[in-house]
């Protein structure tokens, strides 16, 4: 069984080296037509009515969630994929407490943008404004990347020198502390209660809204899709710069990256602010679109699903990783018998890939290689544990 | 701040947190234990507990326990427990290896590698108990299993007397008996690695594995043996919650998990006795700190604790190595 399972994944993975392969062999007019036709397809996904392809919208089945809706999470949970695989892909550090960034992103405009919350309350009474002002949205923006990429500083500075393992174990913390700070400081966050009308581009959510309002969710995800489609292009940048090496090397054998002049430490917390600051944009998206959050919708389990759509998929590699996280996201809300399971399948998932495929579903080719350079040492010396 | 409460209960506060601690320090031997040896942490060390208070509460429900049963029936159930809970924690544990750990092994997987499966591993078993087995075993099992994800009330075995009151310390009897049959079952395991044959396998295969193979010392069989000892602590410490508090929930390893894996970092990971003292002192520092700011900060607390350890003092109070516990 586990032999046959092993054969097809191998035959898989011979057709997608086939296919990277074919892509990077034609013309670049050709794949400028291809990239333009993807693109096109992801900005058509929301309106999606081919005959024969309807079955794939979630609103397809009864009780289904609003497609464009759904397509929203996966733009923003790719976000956070994206992000998260700077930090666990690229720089090799397990962050479990990713939800901790993604959390401050979504208070971040939910405390400045909000009139309800006490941060503005607070603003407008020192500096007699009158009781509508609030910081705009795209302020917030700005405030939500600088606030994630400070904390992610503020986390790592301490924390970065540990060892791997104790470092992930760390961070789980944090992501706890920040949902407990935002659940127990309620002169800060409202606790429990929560912040509503928080705002969107337009501003405040109101029956005014002529394109981001709260029932149509098309606006919402083309505004997210376009910001994975800029942060895709800068991280690939970033991969393919000296930082890109560096955090390569730093992942590959630490001391070695030392003695040739990169200082691990520093590109160590340039990952994990980079990857704070995406995970603080996604929560700012998530935020904004709910128009309303609390505490619960950040607990510890999402940080986990989010470390699964990275080794999932494949982490190192962003198409990898992206599809991780459309997969984790998409599957449960068009497949609602399963919705009950998903936890478990991702459990699984999660074992299975690490025993079978430890380099994800498509990997990336220097991570595969650096595994099998590991498996390839433990037959040389049998008795190492 | 109540400072005032703190220091005029002072000895109350610490008697509820060394009886605390105690549950948090039987957990933490497995993380140590498995340490000590593979330089590996067992993210579901936390998951192994919870089966075991699912083994207790399900015993007790087949045995139709009363609460308050009269004082012999009461021993009864708690050994019966006790049993129960060991075999249950005990082969989950050893499970956990033969599954997922020792095809990793094989392939000399990297550290993150290990963890990112014992996370998988965790909500598998997470969800097992809070998912699946209601939807199998909810008709057969509707104490246990009636409804997914719920918290389950178990009988109370032994009720909740003052013992002795000392100044205004008010001791009470299943305070005691957790402080003892934690420590008691800690002796047990400290004697076994020290002073049995096999033992000295376990402390030989933690300095050198290497060596140890070379002198015969049979490697995977003290692997699976580290396991299944974490696993029966992890039960011990099952029944004494089961008791204690007299409830479960799937849920309930994830916190008490990370709070166990605190108290061994604390006390030094891979080291015995530090995990009892690092269980004692996380369970004094969560009821201070509780009692200072408020009881709803008491998770952040032990969180700070092991960043605060980890960041000043990574070997912990005691000092890390299992091989070097006692010469």
């Amino acid at each position: 069984m586990i032999d046959k399972i092993r054969s097809a994944d191998r035959r898989r993975v011979g057709m997608l080296t086939a296919v990277g392969d074919r892509w990077r062999a034609l013309p670049r007019w050709q794949q400028g037509i291809g990239l333009v036709a993807f693109l096109a397809i992801l900005y058509y996904l929301p309106l999606l009515g081919i005959p024969g392809l309807t079955w794939l919208r979630t609103d397809s089945i009864e009780g289904g969630n609003n497609w464009a809706g759904v397509l929203f999470v996966c733009a923003i949970y790719v976000l956070v994929a994206i992000g998260l695989n700077v930090v666990v892909g690229l720089a090799g550090l397990l962050d479990l407490g990713y939800i901790g960034f993604f959390a401050i992103g979504a208070y971040s405009v939910a405390l400045f943008g909000s009139v309800n919350s006490p941060v503005v309350k607070w603003i407008q009474q020192e500096f007699d404004l009158p009781p509508t002002w609030a910081v705009t949205w795209a302020i917030c923006l700005f405030i939500a990347i600088v606030l994630t990429m400070i904390s992610g500083v503020l986390l790592g500075w301490p924390t970065l020198r540990l060892r791997g393992d104790y470092l992930a174990i760390v961070t789980l913390g944090f992501g706890e502390i920040i949902r407990i700070v935002a659940r127990n400081a309620t002169g800060l966050t409202n606790g429990p209660v929560g912040i509503s009308a928080i705002p969107g581009p337009e501003g405040a959510p109101s029956a005014d809204n002529k394109v981001f309002g709260l029932i149509d969710a098309k606006p919402w995800y083309w505004l997210a899709i376009t910001f994975v489609l800029i942060m895709v292009f800068l991280v690939r940048r970033l991969e393919h710069s000296r930082v890109g090496r560096a955090w390569l090397a730093v992942r590959e054998d630490e001391d070695a990256a030392a003695v040739m002049g990169v200082y691990p430490f520093k590109f160590k917390l340039w990952a994990f602010a980079i990857g704070a600051a995406l995970g603080g944009l996604s929560g700012f998206l998530f935020g904004s679109r709910n128009a309303f959050i609390d505490p619960t919708q950040f607990n510890a389990n999402l940080s986990i699903l989010f470390v699964a759509m990275v080794v999932v998929g494949g982490s190192g590699n962003m198409i990898g990783v992206s599809l991780g996280a459309v997969l984790l996201a998409y599957l449960p809300e068009r497949f609602r018998d399963f919705a009950d399971y998903r936890w478990l399948v991702f459990g699984l998932a999660m074992v299975l890939v690490m025993i079978l495929r430890p380099q994800g579903l498509i990997p990336s080719r220097r991570r595969a290689r650096e595994l099998k350079d590991r498996a390839a040492e433990a037959e040389e010396v049998p008795a190492h544990v | 701040m109540h400072f005032d409460e703190l220091i005029g209960h002072l000895g109350q506060h610490t008697v509820d947190g060394l009886s605390k601690g105690a549950i948090y320090a039987l957990i933490a031997l497995g993380y140590t234990l498995v340490y000590g040896v593979l330089r590996l942490i067992n993210f579901a060390h936390s998951e192994v507990f919870m089966v075991g208070t699912f083994a207790v509460l399900i015993l007790w429900n087949q045995l139709g326990v009363e609460n308050n049963p009269p004082i012999g029936q009461a021993i009864l159930f708690l050994v019966l427990g006790l049993l129960v809970a060991a075999v249950a924690s005990g082969g989950t544990a050893l499970a956990l290896e033969r599954i997922a750990y020792r095809p990793l092994r094989r392939k000399n997987a990297p550290p993150l590698i290990f963890l990112i499966t014992a996370i998988g591993l965790s909500l598998v078993f997470v969800e097992l108990f809070g998912q699946v087995l209601p939807k199998l075993l909810g008709g057969v099992l509707p104490a246990a299993f009636g409804r997914p994800r719920q918290i389950v009330g178990m009988p109370t075995i032994i009720e909740q007397k003052t013992l002795f009151t000392i100044g205004n310390t008010a001791i009470t009897n299943i305070q005691l008996i957790v402080l003892i049959a934690a420590v008691a079952m800690m002796a047990l395991l400290d004697w076994f690695i020290n002073r049995t044959r096999y033992g000295r396998g376990v402390r030989a295969v933690a300095q050198n594995p290497e060596t140890a193979a070379l002198m015969g010392v049979n490697q995977e069989r003290v692997i699976m043996l580290i396991f299944v000892l974490g696993g029966i602590m992890a039960g011990a410490a099952a029944l004494l919650w089961s008791m204690r508090f007299g409830f479960t929930q799937n849920s309930i390893g994830f916190v008490l998990g990370l709070k166990a894996f605190t108290a061994a970092v604390l006390g030094g990971i891979g080291n015995l006795r530090g995990a009892l003292l690092g269980g004692l002192f996380l369970g004094i520092v969560e009821v201070y700190g509780a009692t200072l700011f408020a009881s709803n900060w008491e998770d952040v607390i032990a969180f700070v604790v092991l960043i605060v350890v980890l960041m000043f003092r990574p070997t912990g109070l005691l000092g890390e190595s299992l091989g070097r516990a006692r010469a």
